[in-house]
């Protein structure tokens, strides 16, 4: 395996540049589009304003409006067409401009994105990469800071993956777009602005894979999307009080990839799986279960989750006390190590 | 495939989105159409000259005028000072309602007191004729809470930020209307929702639209074409004039001016006591202009130009009511005096208030999720507050 993903510094090619999270899938999104001129972009607001978080900025002054759509404002419609043009031999990135406004959408990715390849035994493949910001932390009104993506790993015939950091997002978005079954994408919109080295002429890891970000022997913490910093974060600050926590970011949703985890968690006994999301039937429930199934023999004590609150998104003001922080990982580690 | 200028103008009139831009400029997005076209019902024209309409006329004393500016003025100031204390950090975002004033307004005060109202998230000048103290906006745009008035006794719901949603529940409430038999004569009962543009391309928008015909709901669609849904012109969601969707699902689609005061309460009134006395439903498309950005988080002069906003302010809501007002002799300064103290005190009020909001309390996360207990959230609840206890008093 590579080195870790989040810190890329030390690259010497001279292509190397900085890039933040939403310039990576930006870049990551030209970079499709001129690999494969059946690659096009949906949304609204994605062409003309470049997307509200300017993920798309550029592309349709670039590739034109046949390629980049400002659509009607109707999530079901931008994904129902997807649906369409890909039988009809496209590849369309969806972008849905929040988290909270998929679910008009929703209709369309679990009874025909999800199934349409299922049902034809194989004829028609649906190569839809649907572009999800998620998450919270950026003190914003209700429906803006959700984490539907158990919904959709939840789903058969739904692949579903996160970013964590620019040099994933860069990548991971074109192996979406080449991936033949659908892909849910989803982008940690809090960290969107945060900053990695990018050398586009590293090999890319695979899609589909966990990756350990950092090694340790003390405990797991499990995460992916927006957690990842966080349990990084947390990671550095137990290590000052000399505890050695090894981090793994998830990346895949569904397919899970838990051989990582498994490993982790057979050297260090413990585990903490960390998630914004709701914790009832939810992804760490679904680590949780597996963790549990696959390593009983070596764990030290039980599986512990940090989630959100099965709450709805509260007002933002709210927001600190909801989402899984730095204390909260620890608490819950020092827990797991006092068992 | 027929042209849209056939479906829309069987009889050779001009299309009904003629305007001062090019058609060109309109649909590479560059502009909004500027013009309402011939359909337009108008009362009172930007130059504030009363003029008549054969359908919708209305009388309207000197005193239910000067109220009616009285409203419009002191809004945009409740809108323009939020937008600073949005600006100065003490709200998270804000919304503004700037150019839509007359439109507001206008179908707020056509409500009758058992009338109903689902309010998308612009809709500041319904909630002051619901009687929703501004101060009451703040808490959602804070990120205090989610809303804080109560729906059932100002007769005003929650705003709706998910796009088109609310359509089919106004249309469930007017459904429940008539099934109470609360319709039937003038002393009925109707409900009006608001949505935008962009909101017609819903689905949600159509299925109400289809429902409320089906079941002879008293509602009234209210869509504020206000030309631009965050970046996209109101050409990306339509070919043919928005009212004139209406006809396809079985109901009457009138376009009135939105930015003038009287049209749009004209013809609101009509279309709720349409309503009321069982011919709903109605749908109105005020058409507007959106004077500001979408929300204080848009940049829109990465998608319009900036004449455009220069022609609009040629059709200010409350300028042309100010000038006909004093052209009728039917306010003096003291009353502009009047109004302008109103506004001083209105937004020292709003500003007082919402720097002084109270942060919730931890429990709000878990409170009112269900209405009856649920024990993994109490627990779940019980364990967080231990665990916030903890750290009271101290830095953590
Ligand atoms: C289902 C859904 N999709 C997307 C959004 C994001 N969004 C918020 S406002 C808006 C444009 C709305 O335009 P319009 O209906 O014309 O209303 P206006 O804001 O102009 O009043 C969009 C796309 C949303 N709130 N809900
Ligand atoms: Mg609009």
């Amino acid at each position: 395996m590579a080195a870790p993903a989040i810190d890329h510094a030390m690259s010497t090619a001279s292509q190397t540049q900085t890039i933040t999270i939403a310039k990576g899938i930006n870049q990551g999104l030209r970079a499709a589009m001129e690999a494969d001129p059946k690659v096009i972009v949906m949304g609204e607001d994605v062409g003309k304003l470049g997307g509200v978080f300017r993920v798309t900025d550029g592309l349709q002054k670039d590739f034109g409006e046949q390629r980049v759509l400002d659509t009607p404002l109707a999530e079901s419609g931008i994904i129902g067409t997807a649906v369409g043009l890909a039988i009809r031999g496209y590849r369309p990135v969806c972008e849905i401009q929040f988290d909270g406004f998929i679910f008009p959408g929703f209709d369309q990715i679990v009874s025909q994105v999800a199934k349409l390849h299922y049902r034809t035994q194989g004829r028609i493949k649906m190569p839809i990469v649907i572009r999800v910001p998620f998450g919270g932390g950026i003190g914003a009104v209700e429906h803006h800071s959700e984490s539907p993506e158990s919904l959709f790993a939840h789903t058969a015939g739904l692949k579903v993956v996160s970013c964590s950091n620019p040099v994933d997002a860069y990548w991971m978005i074109q192996q979406a777009i080449q991936c033949d079954d659908p892909v849910l994408f989803f982008e940690p919109k809090g960290r969107y602005h945060e900053k990695a080295q990018l050398d586009p002429t590293q090999t890319p890891y695979p899609l589909f894979r966990s990756r350990v970000v950092r090694t340790g022997s003390k405990a797991t913490l499990v995460a992916y999307g927006p957690k990842v910093r966080t349990c990084l974060d947390a990671a550095a600050a137990a290590e000052e009080d000399g505890l050695d926590l090894e981090v793994i970011d998830l990346r895949t949703l569904s397919p899970l990839d838990l051989a990582p985890v498994f490993d982790s968690v057979r050297r260090t006994g413990r585990l903490v799986v960390v998630s914004e999301a709701a914790s009832e039937s939810s992804i760490a429930s679904e680590v949780a279960a597996r963790v549990q199934q696959e390593c009983f023999y070596s764990l030290e004590a039980p599986v512990l989750r940090v989630t959100g609150f099965d709450s709805p998104y509260p007002p933002s003001k709210l927001e600190e006390e909801f989402l899984p922080d730095l204390d909260r990982v620890l608490h819950a580690v020092d827990r797991s190590l006092a068992w | 495939m027929s042209s849209p200028e056939q479906w829309t103008h069987p009889d050779g009139a001009p299309p009904a989105t003629a305007a001062t831009p090019t058609a060109e400029q309109v649909i590479a997005g560059l502009r909004a159409t500027t013009e309402g076209g011939a359909d337009l019902v108008q009362l009172l024209t930007p130059e504030g000259e009363r003029v008549h309409h054969p359908d919708f006329d209305i009388d309207i004393t000197p005193e239910e005028l000067r109220g009616l500016y009285r409203d419009m003025v002191l809004v945009r100031r409740v809108d323009r000072e939020a937008n600073a204390l949005q600006r100065q950090g003490q709200l998270g975002i804000w919304v503004p309602l700037l150019g839509q004033e007359a439109a507001q307004i206008g179908a707020g005060r056509a409500m009758q007191p058992n009338d109903m109202a689902f309010p998308s998230y612009r809709e500041h000048g319904v909630a002051w004729c619901r009687d929703v103290h501004p101060t009451q906006l703040l808490g959602i745009f804070r990120g205090t809470d989610h809303g804080t008035w109560d729906p059932m006794e100002k007769r005003f719901h929650p705003y709706v930020i998910v796009i088109g949603n609310q359509v089919l529940n106004a249309a469930g409430y007017a459904m429940g209307q008539r099934f109470d038999g609360k319709v039937g004569d003038a002393d009925g009962e109707a409900t009006i929702c608001f949505f935008g543009d962009g909101a017609t391309s819903q689905g949600d928008v159509h299925e109400g639209f289809v429902w409320a015909a089906v079941y002879d709901a008293p509602l009234v669609f209210f869509c504020q074409n206000n030309q631009w849904a965050i970046s996209e012109p109101t050409e990306r969601q339509t070919r043919l004039p928005l009212y004139q969707r209406a006809k396809g699902y079985g109901f009457p689609g009138i376009r009135v001016d939105g930015n003038d005061v009287l049209a749009t309460l004209a013809v609101t009134r009509w279309a709720l006591q349409e309503c009321r006395t069982g011919n709903g439903p109605v749908l109105i498309e005020a058409f507007t202009y959106r004077m500001d950005a979408h929300t204080t988080s848009d940049d829109p002069s990465r998608y319009r130009l900036s004449d455009e906003l220069e022609l609009w302010k040629l059709k200010d809501p409350i300028e042309r009511v100010r000038v006909h007002l004093v052209k009728q002799q039917w306010a003096d300064q003291e009353f502009f005096d009047q109004i302008q103290a109103d506004s001083d005190a209105i937004a020292a009020e709003l500003r007082e208030y919402c720097v002084n909001m109270p942060d919730p309390g931890p429990e709000r996360i878990f409170s009112n999720v269900y209405a009856e207990p649920s024990p993994v959230l109490d627990a779940q609840r019980d364990e967080f507050l231990d665990y916030v206890s903890g750290f009271a008093g101290g830095e953590h």
